[in-house]
């Protein structure tokens, strides 16, 4: 092949690792956004969301779409259940104090990966796609399923923003990142509030697994490099700037893809992981974050 | 007027520390002698990182790489060019510097969640290098030294850091070294600014100190003692890889530093005395022992949020330094 298929190949391969990207970095962002909480846990609510997406999908025989379909509603909710209740019980009464909130995430992060490890095992397993067509470009075959994982990635991302934007519910998460007081004064349930933003980032992160998991297997350590990641992305696009999430997401997705094709991935993840490191400390408020209120 | 050199109850207190410590070298059974002598070398680590989190406020997630640079700079010296003990310690000494004061320049023009992330990131960097030179280094599986390379030389005589009595001796003089320096350091003039900068940095600017010059010290010493603690895991244990550097190790010392008491002299070794043995004994007791980690972590920040010294500090005993 000459070098125009190789790089589309690697950039159609970096939109599904930047589809996926920003759609965690989202639930890390709005958590982070609203209740100031760095969660470390974030890449384990991923895991486990592919970890019983091969669960959900395993237990229905037939077509495999019908197993799949079923882990894309059912893994979500678990997981926003879980989130909910470690909120509930650990972070709320925290009193959201940044040190220690993290400590906590890390406690919760040991938690889920040992249960994880226990009950699921060390074993990396696949989860049949829901189907399997491949579209015919001038140079290659591409899997179709890659390409709708991008597009429903986009869907869930513009849902996000329609609620976040246009309802009553992102009013009120938006109010409580603004002022927190002052949204109680005025009875927003605040700890409510919190909760539920918790249980929706990890909601986000676990769709966002069940999409990979025909792609890349399911395993109980799969959690660890799309948290670097998306802390990354996080950051890069600049605080609570959904529209910097997504730019991130794609600059580091395509990077990534692009880069380790043509380089040594080590080489290509050092360089990467360098340069955003120098973006940050030329530019600490990210790409598109106002400066720090 | 606070002397700079403890008194009364705080000295009788450390002394008395250092010679129970010293006592259990000849009480200890073999194996818990040498989990002891694995945990007085990670204190230091543990204080190193509480120089900068505790005392300055500056909570990093890179310390793995001032750990990993002392380690490396003793181990990789020792390895291929055969030096003694004494140069390559040196060596990691300022390797550990020289990248403290690299990336604390860089980091600290950062602060808060943004810090937090840079030096993670930093840390990853450091560690991916360590891979990418897997031919000097061979990367996870680490480089093993020889025996006989881990001798200490003196004028008239020589240790040998692989017997276990020695070992646990050199380890417990590096941490008295330490445990000294941090006891001094919190009554010295520029620990205080360190504490009164964490407490509130405007302020301290209004006053007139050069901030970032003071983190920037407080980031080299936190990475030197970092380094001395990596630089004595290389020559004590003769084990140098990149599992060092990894993501985990600069959790660790913050883990260890949070239970123990930030802020603390002795948080740091009570810290990760615990977190030892209570690794160790979940793991005798059930394969699930990070569940075990995960739900003591959550009830320690819970119930004890100012860790163990902290909370007795905080209720008890409020002379303790």
């Amino acid at each position: 092949m000459a070098f125009g298929p190789y790089l589309l190949l690697a950039t159609l391969e970096g939109l599904v690792t930047a589809a996926v990207l920003s759609l965690m970095a989202l639930g890390l962002s709005l958590v982070f956004g609203v209740m100031r909480v760095v969660n470390v846990a974030h890449g384990e609510f991923y895991m486990l969301g592919a970890v019983l997406a091969w669960w959900f999908s395993t237990m229905l025989g037939g077509h495999p779409a019908v197993g799949f379909l079923l882990a894309l509603v059912l893994s979500p909710l678990v997981v926003a259940a879980v989130a909910f209740v470690a909120e509930r019980l650990v972070l709320s009464r925290l009193n959201y104090e940044p040190e220690a909130t993290i400590v906590a995430t890390i406690g919760l992060l040991y938690i889920i990966q040992q249960l994880a490890l226990s009950f699921y095992g060390a074993d990396a397993r696949p989860v049949e796609a829901p189907f399997s067509y491949r579209i015919q470009l001038p140079w290659f075959g591409y899997s179709a399923y890659k390409l709708a994982v991008i597009a429903a990635s986009m869907v869930m991302m513009i849902g996000t923003w329609l609620v976040l934007t246009r309802t009553k519910i992102g009013l009120v998460m938006r109010a409580t990142q603004y002022d927190r007081e002052t949204a109680q004064a005025f009875g927003i349930p605040v700890g409510k509030v919190y909760a539920g933003v918790f249980a929706l980032g990890a909601a986000l992160a676990a769709f966002a697994a069940v999409l990979i998991v025909p792609i890349q297997q399911a395993h109980y350590l799969m959690g660890h490099d799309p948290l670097l990641l998306s802390f990354i992305v996080v950051i890069i696009g600049g605080l609570g700037s959904l529209r910097g999430t997504v730019v991130a997401a794609i600059l580091i997705g395509l990077s990534d893809g692009i880069v380790s094709m043509f380089f040594s991935p080590t080489l290509a993840k050092m360089l990467a992981t360098f340069l955003v490191a120098m973006v940050l400390v030329f530019r600490p408020q990210g790409l598109f974050g106002a400066a720090a209120r | 007027m606070i002397s700079l050199l403890p008194r009364g109850k705080t000295l009788v207190l450390h002394i008395g520390i250092v010679l129970v410590l010293l006592a259990l070298n000849f009480i200890l059974p073999e194996y818990h002698r040498g989990v002891f002598s694995r945990v007085l070398v990670l204190a230091v680590f543990a204080m190193g990182y509480n120089i900068a989190f505790g005392y300055t406020g500056l909570l990093s997630l890179g310390h793995a790489m001032f750990f990993a640079a002392g380690l490396y700079g003793a181990g990789l010296t020792i390895y291929h060019l055969d030096w003694g003990v004494w140069p390559a310690f040196a060596t990691g000494l300022a390797a550990g510097l020289a990248l403290a004061l690299l990336v604390g320049a860089l980091a600290l023009r950062t602060t808060g969640v943004a810090f937090m992330i840079v030096t993670l990131m930093f840390a990853q960097v450091f560690y991916l290098t360590t891979l990418y030179f897997t031919t000097y280094t061979r990367g996870e599986e680490g480089l093993v030294l020889r025996q006989q390379a881990r001798v200490l030389a003196f004028p008239g005589g020589a240790l040998d850091l692989s017997d276990p009595s020695t070992r646990y001796l050199v380890a417990l003089t590096l941490f008295t070294l330490v445990l000294g320096a941090v006891l001094f350091l919190v009554r010295a003039p520029f620990g205080r600014s360190l504490v009164a900068i964490k407490e509130n940095e405007e302020r301290m600017r209004m006053l007139g100190y050069d901030v970032f010059a003071n983190k920037l010290l407080s980031v080299a010493l936190s990475g030197l003692v970092c380094a001395a603690s990596g630089a004595a895991y290389a020559v004590l244990f003769g084990y140098v890889g990149s599992g060092f550097a990894a993501i985990q190790y600069s959790i660790l010392p913050l883990l260890w530093v949070l239970l123990g008491g930030a802020a603390t002299t002795l948080g740091p070794l009570i810290g990760t005395l615990l977190m030892f043995y209570v690794i160790d004994l979940a793991s005798s007791h059930t394969t699930a022992h990070l569940l075990v980690v995960g739900l003591v972590l959550i009830g320690l920040i819970l119930y004890f949020p100012k860790g163990i010294v902290g909370t007795i500090r905080e209720r008890w005993a409020p002379w303790l330094p």
